[in-house]
Protein backbone atom coordinates (compact mmCIF):
# COMPACT_ATOMS: atom_id res chain seq x y z
CA UNK A 1 0.00 0.00 0.00
CA UNK A 2 2.65 2.36 0.89
CA UNK A 3 3.89 2.14 -3.07
CA UNK A 4 0.58 3.77 -4.12
CA UNK A 5 0.18 7.24 -4.92
CA UNK A 6 -2.62 9.58 -3.10
CA UNK A 7 -4.71 9.63 -6.02
CA UNK A 8 -4.60 5.81 -6.01
CA UNK A 9 -5.06 5.98 -2.11
CA UNK A 10 -8.52 7.55 -2.69
CA UNK A 11 -9.58 4.98 -5.07
CA UNK A 12 -8.80 2.27 -2.88
CA UNK A 13 -10.22 3.88 0.28
CA UNK A 14 -13.62 4.64 -1.83
CA UNK A 15 -13.89 1.57 -3.63
CA UNK A 16 -13.22 -0.37 -0.14
CA UNK A 17 -10.43 -2.36 -1.20
CA UNK A 18 -8.49 -0.96 2.43
CA UNK A 19 -9.90 0.77 4.95
CA UNK A 20 -8.67 4.07 6.20
CA UNK A 21 -7.37 2.43 9.65
CA UNK A 22 -5.58 -0.26 7.62
CA UNK A 23 -3.91 2.01 5.43
CA UNK A 24 -2.80 3.86 8.64
CA UNK A 25 -1.48 1.32 10.77
CA UNK A 26 0.33 -0.38 7.75
CA UNK A 27 1.72 3.72 7.40
CA UNK A 28 2.01 3.49 11.45
CA UNK A 29 4.02 -0.04 11.50
CA UNK A 30 6.34 1.50 8.64
CA UNK A 31 7.22 4.18 10.58
CA UNK A 32 8.51 2.28 13.97
CA UNK A 33 10.10 0.07 11.60
CA UNK A 34 12.23 2.83 9.30
CA UNK A 35 12.09 6.22 11.03
CA UNK A 36 14.85 5.39 12.77
CA UNK A 37 17.25 5.06 10.05
CA UNK A 38 15.90 8.34 8.43
CA UNK A 39 15.09 10.74 11.41
CA UNK A 40 12.54 12.02 8.93
CA UNK A 41 9.85 12.10 11.97
CA UNK A 42 9.78 14.02 15.22
CA UNK A 43 6.80 12.75 17.09
CA UNK A 44 4.51 10.27 16.17
CA UNK A 45 0.71 10.87 17.11
CA UNK A 46 -0.26 6.56 16.29
CA UNK A 47 -3.14 6.95 18.80
CA UNK A 48 -4.61 10.13 17.34
CA UNK A 49 -4.26 8.75 14.24
CA UNK A 50 -6.12 5.62 14.29
CA UNK A 51 -8.82 7.47 16.02
CA UNK A 52 -8.69 9.87 13.02
CA UNK A 53 -8.91 6.96 10.51
CA UNK A 54 -11.90 5.16 12.62
CA UNK A 55 -13.90 8.21 12.14
CA UNK A 56 -12.98 8.64 8.50
CA UNK A 57 -14.16 5.11 7.78
CA UNK A 58 -17.15 6.02 9.09
CA UNK A 59 -17.19 8.79 6.95
CA UNK A 60 -16.28 6.77 3.78
CA UNK A 61 -19.18 4.06 4.61
CA UNK A 62 -22.38 7.01 4.25
CA UNK A 63 -20.46 8.08 0.90
CA UNK A 64 -19.66 11.74 -0.81
CA UNK A 65 -16.62 12.10 1.75
CA UNK A 66 -14.26 14.38 0.51
CA UNK A 67 -11.07 13.41 -1.37
CA UNK A 68 -8.37 13.40 1.06
CA UNK A 69 -10.75 11.20 3.72
CA UNK A 70 -9.19 8.72 5.30
CA UNK A 71 -5.73 9.25 3.40
CA UNK A 72 -2.77 9.79 6.02
CA UNK A 73 -0.38 12.80 5.58
CA UNK A 74 2.05 14.10 7.68
CA UNK A 75 2.63 17.62 8.31
CA UNK A 76 5.72 19.49 9.25
CA UNK A 77 6.62 20.16 12.13
CA UNK A 78 5.95 24.40 11.79
CA UNK A 79 2.41 24.01 11.52
CA UNK A 80 0.46 24.13 15.07
CA UNK A 81 -1.17 20.92 16.00
CA UNK A 82 -3.95 21.20 18.96
CA UNK A 83 -2.65 19.29 21.90
CA UNK A 84 0.70 17.76 20.12
CA UNK A 85 3.68 19.46 19.97
CA UNK A 86 4.71 21.84 17.76
CA UNK A 87 8.71 22.46 18.04
CA UNK A 88 10.27 23.76 14.82
CA UNK A 89 13.07 21.84 15.12
CA UNK A 90 14.31 23.80 17.91
CA UNK A 91 15.51 23.42 21.56
CA UNK A 92 13.01 26.51 22.08
CA UNK A 93 10.06 25.03 21.53
CA UNK A 94 10.63 21.31 22.61
CA UNK A 95 7.90 22.07 25.40
CA UNK A 96 5.53 23.60 23.08
CA UNK A 97 1.69 22.40 23.22
CA UNK A 98 -0.07 24.28 21.15
CA UNK A 99 -3.88 24.84 22.31
CA UNK A 100 -5.19 25.69 18.65
CA UNK A 101 -4.39 24.20 15.12
CA UNK A 102 -2.69 25.93 12.24
CA UNK A 103 -5.71 26.61 9.69
CA UNK A 104 -3.75 24.43 7.14
CA UNK A 105 -4.01 21.33 9.71
CA UNK A 106 -7.64 22.94 10.27
CA UNK A 107 -8.11 22.13 6.42
CA UNK A 108 -7.02 18.57 6.15
CA UNK A 109 -8.91 17.66 9.49
CA UNK A 110 -12.01 18.81 8.24
CA UNK A 111 -11.99 16.83 5.09
CA UNK A 112 -10.61 13.51 6.96
CA UNK A 113 -7.50 13.19 6.38
CA UNK A 114 -5.40 11.05 9.07
CA UNK A 115 -2.26 13.30 10.28
CA UNK A 116 0.44 10.31 11.11
CA UNK A 117 3.00 12.64 12.68
CA UNK A 118 4.94 15.90 13.01
CA UNK A 119 8.09 15.76 10.36
CA UNK A 120 11.81 16.69 11.65
CA UNK A 121 13.02 20.36 9.77
CA UNK A 122 15.94 22.93 10.46
CA UNK A 123 15.42 24.61 13.32
CA UNK A 124 12.69 27.35 12.65
CA UNK A 125 13.12 26.50 8.91
CA UNK A 126 16.25 28.36 8.64
CA UNK A 127 18.49 25.82 6.72
CA UNK A 128 19.33 24.18 3.47
CA UNK A 129 20.62 20.59 4.72
CA UNK A 130 18.48 19.48 7.85
CA UNK A 131 21.60 19.63 10.14
CA UNK A 132 20.05 22.20 12.09
CA UNK A 133 17.36 20.52 14.07
CA UNK A 134 17.50 20.11 17.59
CA UNK A 135 16.44 16.66 16.97
CA UNK A 136 19.20 16.04 14.84
CA UNK A 137 19.60 15.39 10.58
CA UNK A 138 17.32 13.58 8.80
CA UNK A 139 19.40 11.25 6.45
CA UNK A 140 18.31 11.04 2.53
CA UNK A 141 16.80 7.73 2.03
CA UNK A 142 18.94 8.02 -1.40
CA UNK A 143 22.13 7.94 0.79
CA UNK A 144 22.16 7.55 4.37
CA UNK A 145 25.37 10.12 4.17
CA UNK A 146 23.91 12.63 2.29
CA UNK A 147 22.02 15.73 2.86
CA UNK A 148 17.91 15.40 2.17
CA UNK A 149 17.87 19.12 1.52
CA UNK A 150 16.01 21.89 3.93
CA UNK A 151 14.50 22.82 5.78
CA UNK A 152 11.18 20.61 4.92
CA UNK A 153 13.80 17.76 4.77
CA UNK A 154 11.88 15.42 6.89
CA UNK A 155 8.82 15.64 5.05
CA UNK A 156 10.59 14.80 1.34
CA UNK A 157 12.92 12.19 3.41
CA UNK A 158 9.66 10.92 5.12
CA UNK A 159 7.82 10.66 1.29
CA UNK A 160 11.42 9.12 -0.05
CA UNK A 161 11.21 6.64 2.41
CA UNK A 162 7.36 5.66 2.01
CA UNK A 163 6.41 6.84 5.31
CA UNK A 164 4.19 8.54 4.06
CA UNK A 165 2.57 9.61 0.91
CA UNK A 166 2.22 13.12 1.21
CA UNK A 167 3.02 15.67 3.66
CA UNK A 168 2.98 19.87 4.33
CA UNK A 169 5.90 21.84 4.03
CA UNK A 170 7.20 25.16 4.47
CA UNK A 171 9.24 27.34 1.69
CA UNK A 172 10.97 30.58 2.80
CA UNK A 173 13.52 30.41 0.35
CA UNK A 174 13.77 27.05 -1.43
CA UNK A 175 12.57 24.64 1.50
CA UNK A 176 10.03 23.06 -0.36
CA UNK A 177 11.83 22.38 -3.97
CA UNK A 178 15.15 21.93 -2.60
CA UNK A 179 14.16 18.96 -0.17
CA UNK A 180 12.05 17.71 -2.88
CA UNK A 181 14.38 17.56 -5.43
CA UNK A 182 17.53 16.42 -3.17
CA UNK A 183 14.90 13.24 -2.11
CA UNK A 184 13.43 12.59 -5.86
CA UNK A 185 9.64 14.02 -5.36
CA UNK A 186 7.35 16.30 -6.40
CA UNK A 187 7.07 19.50 -4.56
CA UNK A 188 5.07 23.11 -4.80
CA UNK A 189 5.81 26.53 -3.72
CA UNK A 190 2.54 28.28 -4.22
CA UNK A 191 1.95 31.94 -4.61
CA UNK A 192 2.63 33.88 -1.95
CA UNK A 193 -0.72 34.43 0.12
CA UNK A 194 -2.46 31.18 -1.76
CA UNK A 195 -2.23 28.96 1.46
CA UNK A 196 -2.75 30.34 4.86
CA UNK A 197 0.26 30.83 7.63
CA UNK A 198 -2.21 31.12 10.43
CA UNK A 199 -0.56 28.72 13.09
CA UNK A 200 2.57 28.32 10.80
CA UNK A 201 5.04 29.65 13.06
CA UNK A 202 6.77 32.65 11.53
CA UNK A 203 10.27 32.85 9.82
CA UNK A 204 10.25 35.72 7.37
CA UNK A 205 6.94 36.82 6.80
CA UNK A 206 7.20 38.45 3.47
CA UNK A 207 8.40 35.54 1.97
CA UNK A 208 6.85 32.36 4.00
CA UNK A 209 4.53 30.33 1.93
CA UNK A 210 3.21 26.23 2.58
CA UNK A 211 2.61 24.00 0.19
CA UNK A 212 2.14 19.95 -0.69
CA UNK A 213 4.67 17.42 -1.11
CA UNK A 214 3.94 13.89 -2.80
CA UNK A 215 5.33 11.71 -5.29
CA UNK A 216 3.96 13.19 -8.15
CA UNK A 217 2.11 16.90 -9.12
CA UNK A 218 -1.31 14.86 -9.41
CA UNK A 219 -1.20 14.35 -5.58
CA UNK A 220 0.80 17.55 -5.03
CA UNK A 221 -2.87 19.26 -6.97
CA UNK A 222 -4.98 17.04 -4.45
CA UNK A 223 -3.34 18.15 -1.58
CA UNK A 224 -3.27 21.86 -2.65
CA UNK A 225 -7.32 22.07 -3.04
CA UNK A 226 -7.09 20.65 0.61
CA UNK A 227 -4.55 23.49 1.62
CA UNK A 228 -6.00 26.57 -0.71
CA UNK A 229 -8.11 28.47 1.18
CA UNK A 230 -8.84 32.42 1.77
CA UNK A 231 -8.48 32.88 5.49
CA UNK A 232 -9.73 36.03 7.45
CA UNK A 233 -7.34 35.42 10.25
CA UNK A 234 -4.06 35.90 7.74
CA UNK A 235 -3.80 39.32 6.80
CA UNK A 236 -1.82 38.00 3.78
CA UNK A 237 -3.96 35.21 2.16
CA UNK A 238 -5.52 36.07 -0.82
CA UNK A 239 -9.24 36.26 -1.82
CA UNK A 240 -9.20 34.60 -4.40
CA UNK A 241 -11.05 31.63 -5.88
CA UNK A 242 -9.38 28.19 -5.51
CA UNK A 243 -9.33 26.17 -8.44
CA UNK A 244 -9.63 22.63 -8.60
CA UNK A 245 -6.26 22.12 -9.32
CA UNK A 246 -7.01 18.13 -10.87
CA UNK A 247 -8.99 19.52 -13.10
CA UNK A 248 -6.74 21.10 -15.90
CA UNK A 249 -3.86 18.04 -14.98
CA UNK A 250 -4.88 16.56 -18.16
CA UNK A 251 -4.48 19.69 -20.98
CA UNK A 252 -1.90 18.99 -23.96
CA UNK A 253 1.56 20.92 -23.33
CA UNK A 254 1.42 21.95 -27.22
CA UNK A 255 2.16 25.20 -27.91
CA UNK A 256 3.90 26.01 -24.14
CA UNK A 257 5.72 28.65 -24.34
CA UNK A 258 8.51 27.58 -21.46
CA UNK A 259 11.38 30.90 -20.81
CA UNK A 260 15.05 28.82 -19.94
CA UNK A 261 17.06 31.56 -18.41
CA UNK A 262 20.47 32.03 -19.42
CA UNK A 263 21.39 32.73 -15.78
CA UNK A 264 20.44 29.55 -14.57
CA UNK A 265 22.97 27.67 -16.77
CA UNK A 266 26.12 29.10 -15.85
CA UNK A 267 29.06 28.51 -13.61
CA UNK A 268 28.40 26.49 -10.43
CA UNK A 269 25.82 23.66 -11.94
CA UNK A 270 26.64 20.24 -11.96
CA UNK A 271 27.33 18.88 -15.36
CA UNK A 272 25.25 15.90 -14.38
CA UNK A 273 22.69 18.16 -13.45
CA UNK A 274 22.66 20.30 -16.84
CA UNK A 275 22.22 17.32 -18.54
CA UNK A 276 19.78 16.04 -16.77
CA UNK A 277 17.38 19.56 -16.66
CA UNK A 278 17.99 19.95 -21.01
CA UNK A 279 16.60 16.24 -21.19
CA UNK A 280 13.73 17.31 -19.34
CA UNK A 281 13.16 20.58 -21.46
CA UNK A 282 13.87 18.35 -24.64
CA UNK A 283 11.40 15.82 -23.41
CA UNK A 284 8.51 18.97 -23.06
CA UNK A 285 9.89 20.23 -26.26
CA UNK A 286 9.21 16.88 -28.40
CA UNK A 287 5.42 17.00 -26.64
CA UNK A 288 4.88 20.46 -28.70
CA UNK A 289 6.35 23.12 -26.22
CA UNK A 290 8.27 25.83 -27.30
CA UNK A 291 11.62 26.76 -25.60
CA UNK A 292 12.62 29.67 -25.79
CA UNK A 293 16.04 31.49 -23.96
CA UNK A 294 15.18 34.18 -21.46
CA UNK A 295 17.42 36.39 -19.68
CA UNK A 296 16.73 37.39 -15.64
CA UNK A 297 19.49 39.91 -15.36
CA UNK A 298 19.28 40.11 -12.01
CA UNK A 299 19.22 36.86 -10.74
CA UNK A 300 22.95 37.74 -8.96
CA UNK A 301 21.48 39.80 -6.50
CA UNK A 302 18.78 37.40 -5.12
CA UNK A 303 21.00 35.68 -2.89
CA UNK A 304 21.89 38.67 -0.97
CA UNK A 305 18.78 40.76 -1.13
CA UNK A 306 17.72 37.27 0.36
CA UNK A 307 20.09 37.32 3.07
CA UNK A 308 18.83 40.80 4.21
CA UNK A 309 15.49 40.57 4.24
CA UNK A 310 14.77 36.78 5.39
CA UNK A 311 17.74 37.59 8.37
CA UNK A 312 16.08 40.75 9.40
CA UNK A 313 12.79 39.44 9.45
CA UNK A 314 13.43 36.67 11.11
CA UNK A 315 14.82 38.56 14.00
CA UNK A 316 11.74 40.45 14.44
CA UNK A 317 9.60 37.58 14.43
CA UNK A 318 12.38 35.80 16.92
CA UNK A 319 12.25 38.49 19.36
CA UNK A 320 8.98 36.95 20.89
CA UNK A 321 10.57 33.77 22.33
CA UNK A 322 11.73 35.32 25.58
CA UNK A 323 10.76 32.58 27.85
CA UNK A 324 7.49 34.97 29.05
CA UNK A 325 4.72 32.91 27.93
CA UNK A 326 5.69 29.59 26.00
CA UNK A 327 8.43 27.87 24.81
CA UNK A 328 11.93 27.25 26.95
CA UNK A 329 13.06 29.48 29.92
CA UNK A 330 16.28 28.98 31.43
CA UNK A 331 16.66 27.46 35.01
CA UNK A 332 17.13 29.87 37.65
CA UNK A 333 17.60 33.54 36.03
CA UNK A 334 18.82 36.05 38.38
CA UNK A 335 17.05 39.11 36.36
CA UNK A 336 14.53 39.62 33.54
CA UNK A 337 17.85 40.50 31.68
CA UNK A 338 19.22 37.13 32.55
CA UNK A 339 16.00 35.33 31.82
CA UNK A 340 16.00 36.70 28.36
CA UNK A 341 19.64 36.41 27.32
CA UNK A 342 19.81 33.04 28.51
CA UNK A 343 16.33 31.35 27.50
CA UNK A 344 17.33 32.41 23.92
CA UNK A 345 21.01 31.57 23.84
CA UNK A 346 20.36 28.20 25.61
CA UNK A 347 17.24 27.66 23.25
CA UNK A 348 18.28 28.86 20.03
CA UNK A 349 21.00 26.98 17.63
CA UNK A 350 23.92 28.39 16.27
CA UNK A 351 22.64 28.61 12.84
CA UNK A 352 19.37 31.23 14.01
CA UNK A 353 21.07 32.82 16.81
CA UNK A 354 23.39 33.82 13.54
CA UNK A 355 20.31 34.85 11.15
CA UNK A 356 19.74 36.89 14.43
CA UNK A 357 22.26 38.96 14.49
CA UNK A 358 22.63 39.80 10.88
CA UNK A 359 19.21 40.82 11.26
CA UNK A 360 19.82 42.66 13.88
CA UNK A 361 23.14 44.47 12.38
CA UNK A 362 20.67 45.11 8.94
CA UNK A 363 17.95 47.35 11.21
CA UNK A 364 20.42 48.89 12.92
CA UNK A 365 20.64 52.60 13.30
CA UNK A 366 22.73 53.63 10.45
CA UNK A 367 22.94 50.59 8.82
CA UNK A 368 19.16 50.67 7.65
CA UNK A 369 18.90 52.09 4.32
CA UNK A 370 22.26 50.45 3.20
CA UNK A 371 21.25 46.89 4.06
CA UNK A 372 17.25 46.64 4.16
CA UNK A 373 16.35 49.70 2.04
CA UNK A 374 18.47 48.45 -0.41
CA UNK A 375 17.37 45.07 -0.41
CA UNK A 376 13.52 46.21 -0.76
CA UNK A 377 14.92 47.79 -3.47
CA UNK A 378 16.78 45.10 -5.29
CA UNK A 379 13.33 43.00 -5.05
CA UNK A 380 11.68 45.00 -7.20
CA UNK A 381 14.88 44.59 -9.92
CA UNK A 382 13.82 40.76 -9.52
CA UNK A 383 10.22 40.74 -9.30
CA UNK A 384 10.45 43.42 -12.54
CA UNK A 385 12.73 40.73 -14.30
CA UNK A 386 9.81 37.78 -14.04
CA UNK A 387 7.41 40.06 -15.15
CA UNK A 388 9.28 41.04 -18.55
CA UNK A 389 9.62 37.15 -18.95
CA UNK A 390 6.10 36.60 -18.82
CA UNK A 391 5.15 38.99 -21.25
CA UNK A 392 6.58 36.67 -23.67
CA UNK A 393 6.66 33.00 -21.98
CA UNK A 394 3.97 30.98 -20.24
CA UNK A 395 6.38 29.08 -17.54
CA UNK A 396 10.11 29.23 -16.87
CA UNK A 397 12.34 26.06 -16.19
CA UNK A 398 15.66 25.20 -14.92
CA UNK A 399 17.36 23.41 -12.48
CA UNK A 400 15.99 23.60 -8.84
CA UNK A 401 19.33 23.65 -7.06
CA UNK A 402 22.97 23.39 -8.57
CA UNK A 403 23.97 19.76 -7.72
CA UNK A 404 22.72 16.98 -6.18
CA UNK A 405 22.46 16.33 -2.08
CA UNK A 406 25.89 16.86 -0.77
CA UNK A 407 27.38 14.58 1.90
CA UNK A 408 26.52 15.87 5.62
CA UNK A 409 29.28 19.04 6.92
CA UNK A 410 30.42 19.48 3.25
CA UNK A 411 29.27 22.97 4.23
CA UNK A 412 29.38 22.96 7.19
CA UNK A 413 31.74 25.24 8.06
CA UNK A 414 30.92 28.11 5.62
CA UNK A 415 27.64 29.42 6.03
CA UNK A 416 27.77 31.06 2.57
CA UNK A 417 28.37 27.95 0.65
CA UNK A 418 24.81 26.80 2.07
CA UNK A 419 23.06 30.14 1.06
CA UNK A 420 24.30 29.36 -2.48
CA UNK A 421 22.72 25.85 -2.26
CA UNK A 422 19.55 27.88 -2.87
CA UNK A 423 20.64 30.22 -5.73
CA UNK A 424 17.45 28.82 -8.15
CA UNK A 425 14.96 29.41 -5.95
CA UNK A 426 15.20 32.20 -3.65
CA UNK A 427 14.15 34.80 -6.47
CA UNK A 428 11.12 33.44 -6.40
CA UNK A 429 10.38 33.70 -2.95
CA UNK A 430 11.07 37.51 -3.33
CA UNK A 431 8.80 37.98 -6.48
CA UNK A 432 6.18 35.86 -4.45
CA UNK A 433 5.87 33.91 -7.25
CA UNK A 434 4.88 30.03 -7.05
CA UNK A 435 7.39 27.54 -8.24
CA UNK A 436 7.51 23.37 -8.14
CA UNK A 437 10.25 20.72 -8.76
CA UNK A 438 9.74 17.58 -10.36
CA UNK A 439 12.30 14.72 -10.48
CA UNK A 440 14.28 15.26 -13.70
CA UNK A 441 17.20 12.32 -13.79
CA UNK A 442 19.48 10.93 -11.06
CA UNK A 443 23.15 12.34 -11.19
CA UNK A 444 25.71 9.84 -9.10
CA UNK A 445 23.17 7.59 -8.11
CA UNK A 446 20.85 10.59 -6.56
CA UNK A 447 18.06 12.68 -7.99
CA UNK A 448 17.93 15.82 -9.53
CA UNK A 449 15.27 18.05 -9.57
CA UNK A 450 13.52 20.39 -12.26
CA UNK A 451 11.92 23.68 -11.64
CA UNK A 452 8.76 24.87 -13.23
CA UNK A 453 8.18 28.32 -12.14
CA UNK A 454 4.84 30.47 -12.79
CA UNK A 455 3.03 33.39 -12.97
CA UNK A 456 0.70 34.73 -10.15
CA UNK A 457 -1.82 32.42 -8.99
CA UNK A 458 -0.74 30.24 -12.25
CA UNK A 459 -0.71 26.81 -9.81
CA UNK A 460 -2.55 24.87 -11.96
CA UNK A 461 -0.45 25.49 -15.22
CA UNK A 462 2.17 24.31 -13.31
CA UNK A 463 1.12 21.12 -12.06
CA UNK A 464 -0.75 20.68 -15.66
CA UNK A 465 3.11 20.58 -17.10
CA UNK A 466 4.39 18.85 -14.01
CA UNK A 467 1.91 15.79 -14.68
CA UNK A 468 2.14 15.63 -18.20
CA UNK A 469 5.60 15.48 -17.50
CA UNK A 470 5.60 12.58 -15.37
CA UNK A 471 3.43 10.94 -17.62
CA UNK A 472 6.37 10.95 -20.54
CA UNK A 473 8.81 10.27 -17.67
CA UNK A 474 9.10 7.23 -15.02
CA UNK A 475 11.82 9.66 -12.64
CA UNK A 476 9.07 10.14 -10.30
CA UNK A 477 8.49 6.38 -9.90
CA UNK A 478 12.14 5.80 -9.11
CA UNK A 479 12.87 4.74 -5.22
CA UNK A 480 15.60 4.51 -3.55
CA UNK A 481 17.68 1.10 -3.32
CA UNK A 482 16.72 0.92 0.37
CA UNK A 483 13.28 1.18 0.31
CA UNK A 484 11.30 -1.76 -1.21
CA UNK B 1 32.57 44.82 4.89
CA UNK B 2 34.42 42.81 7.69
CA UNK B 3 32.77 43.61 11.31
CA UNK B 4 34.44 44.49 14.72
CA UNK B 5 34.66 42.30 17.70
CA UNK B 6 32.94 45.73 19.59
CA UNK B 7 29.96 45.67 17.03
CA UNK B 8 29.03 41.93 17.67
CA UNK B 9 29.17 42.92 21.19
CA UNK B 10 26.27 45.32 20.70
CA UNK B 11 24.42 43.01 18.35
CA UNK B 12 24.63 40.79 20.79
CA UNK B 13 23.29 43.36 23.38
CA UNK B 14 20.29 44.09 21.11
CA UNK B 15 19.82 40.37 20.13
CA UNK B 16 19.24 39.38 23.47
CA UNK B 17 22.05 36.95 22.82
CA UNK B 18 25.28 36.08 25.03
CA UNK B 19 28.28 35.01 22.70
CA UNK B 20 30.91 33.67 25.00
CA UNK B 21 34.96 34.28 24.57
CA UNK B 22 35.39 31.25 23.14
CA UNK B 23 33.56 31.21 20.16
CA UNK B 24 33.55 35.34 19.24
CA UNK B 25 36.04 35.26 17.22
CA UNK B 26 34.21 32.52 15.04
CA UNK B 27 30.95 34.40 15.70
CA UNK B 28 33.06 37.34 14.07
CA UNK B 29 34.39 35.77 11.05
CA UNK B 30 31.34 33.95 10.12
CA UNK B 31 29.41 36.69 10.06
CA UNK B 32 31.90 38.91 8.37
CA UNK B 33 31.59 36.71 5.26
CA UNK B 34 27.65 36.84 5.30
CA UNK B 35 28.03 40.64 5.24
CA UNK B 36 30.71 39.93 2.61
CA UNK B 37 27.94 38.38 0.37
CA UNK B 38 24.97 41.22 1.13
CA UNK B 39 27.42 43.80 0.11
CA UNK B 40 27.06 42.68 -2.96
CA UNK B 41 23.94 44.56 -3.15
CA UNK B 42 26.05 47.84 -2.96
CA UNK B 43 26.64 47.57 -6.51
CA UNK B 44 23.11 47.40 -7.74
CA UNK B 45 21.58 50.51 -9.60
CA UNK B 46 18.48 51.10 -7.76
CA UNK B 47 17.60 54.50 -8.30
CA UNK B 48 14.11 55.88 -8.22
CA UNK B 49 12.91 52.21 -7.28
CA UNK B 50 10.91 52.27 -4.36
CA UNK B 51 11.31 49.80 -1.81
CA UNK B 52 8.98 46.80 -2.01
CA UNK B 53 7.85 44.98 1.66
CA UNK B 54 5.39 42.81 0.03
CA UNK B 55 5.71 40.47 -3.42
CA UNK B 56 2.99 42.28 -4.62
CA UNK B 57 0.56 44.88 -4.15
CA UNK B 58 -2.71 43.70 -1.57
CA UNK B 59 -4.32 46.52 0.69
CA UNK B 60 -4.84 45.56 3.89
CA UNK B 61 -7.82 44.27 4.60
CA UNK B 62 -10.17 45.76 7.62
CA UNK B 63 -12.55 44.67 9.79
CA UNK B 64 -15.34 45.71 11.91
CA UNK B 65 -14.01 46.80 15.95
CA UNK B 66 -15.57 44.26 17.54
CA UNK B 67 -14.26 41.90 20.01
CA UNK B 68 -13.45 38.60 17.84
CA UNK B 69 -12.07 36.13 20.15
CA UNK B 70 -13.56 34.39 23.07
CA UNK B 71 -11.02 34.31 26.11
CA UNK B 72 -8.61 31.90 26.30
CA UNK B 73 -6.51 32.86 28.54
CA UNK B 74 -6.41 29.15 30.88
CA UNK B 75 -5.71 27.82 27.61
CA UNK B 76 -2.77 29.61 27.18
CA UNK B 77 -1.68 29.78 30.44
CA UNK B 78 -1.16 26.29 30.50
CA UNK B 79 1.42 26.32 28.60
CA UNK B 80 3.49 29.21 30.44
CA UNK B 81 6.87 28.75 31.96
CA UNK B 82 5.25 30.45 35.14
CA UNK B 83 1.98 31.82 35.80
CA UNK B 84 0.24 32.81 39.47
CA UNK B 85 -3.45 33.85 39.55
CA UNK B 86 -3.94 34.60 35.35
CA UNK B 87 -0.78 36.39 35.85
CA UNK B 88 2.76 35.89 34.15
CA UNK B 89 5.28 36.05 36.15
CA UNK B 90 8.86 37.01 35.46
CA UNK B 91 12.08 37.58 37.72
CA UNK B 92 12.03 40.75 39.67
CA UNK B 93 12.88 43.85 37.92
CA UNK B 94 13.48 45.86 40.55
CA UNK B 95 14.79 45.80 44.17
Amino acid sequence: MHNYTIAELIKGLQNNEFSSVELTQHFLDRISQLNDDYNAIITVTGEQALNAATLADQRLSLGDAPAMCGVPILHKDIFCTDGVRTSCGSKMLDNFIPPYNATVVENFARDGAVMLGKTNMDEFAMGSSNETSFYGPVKNPWATDSVPGGSSGGSAAAIAARLAPGATATDTGGSIRQPAALCGISGLKPTYGRVSRWGMIAFASSLDQAGPMARTAEDCAILLNCMASFDEKDSTSVDKNVPDYTASLGNSVKGLKIGIPKEYFSEGLHPGTEVAVRKALADLEAQGAELVEISLPNSELSVPAYYVIAPAEASANLSRFDGVKYGYRCENPKDLQDMYCRSRTEGFGEEVQRRILIGTYCLSAGYYDAYYGKAQQVRQLIQQDFSDAFKSVDLIMGPTCPSPAFKFGAKGDDPVAMYLEDIYTIATNLAGLPGMSVPCGIVEDKPVGLQIIGNYFDEARILNVAHQFQQITNWHQQTPEAIS
Amino acid sequence: MTIERKEIEKLATLSRLAIDEKTIADVTGRLSSVLALVDQLQNANTDSLQEISRPFHTSQRLRDDEVSETDQRDAFQAIAPETHNGLFTVPKMIE
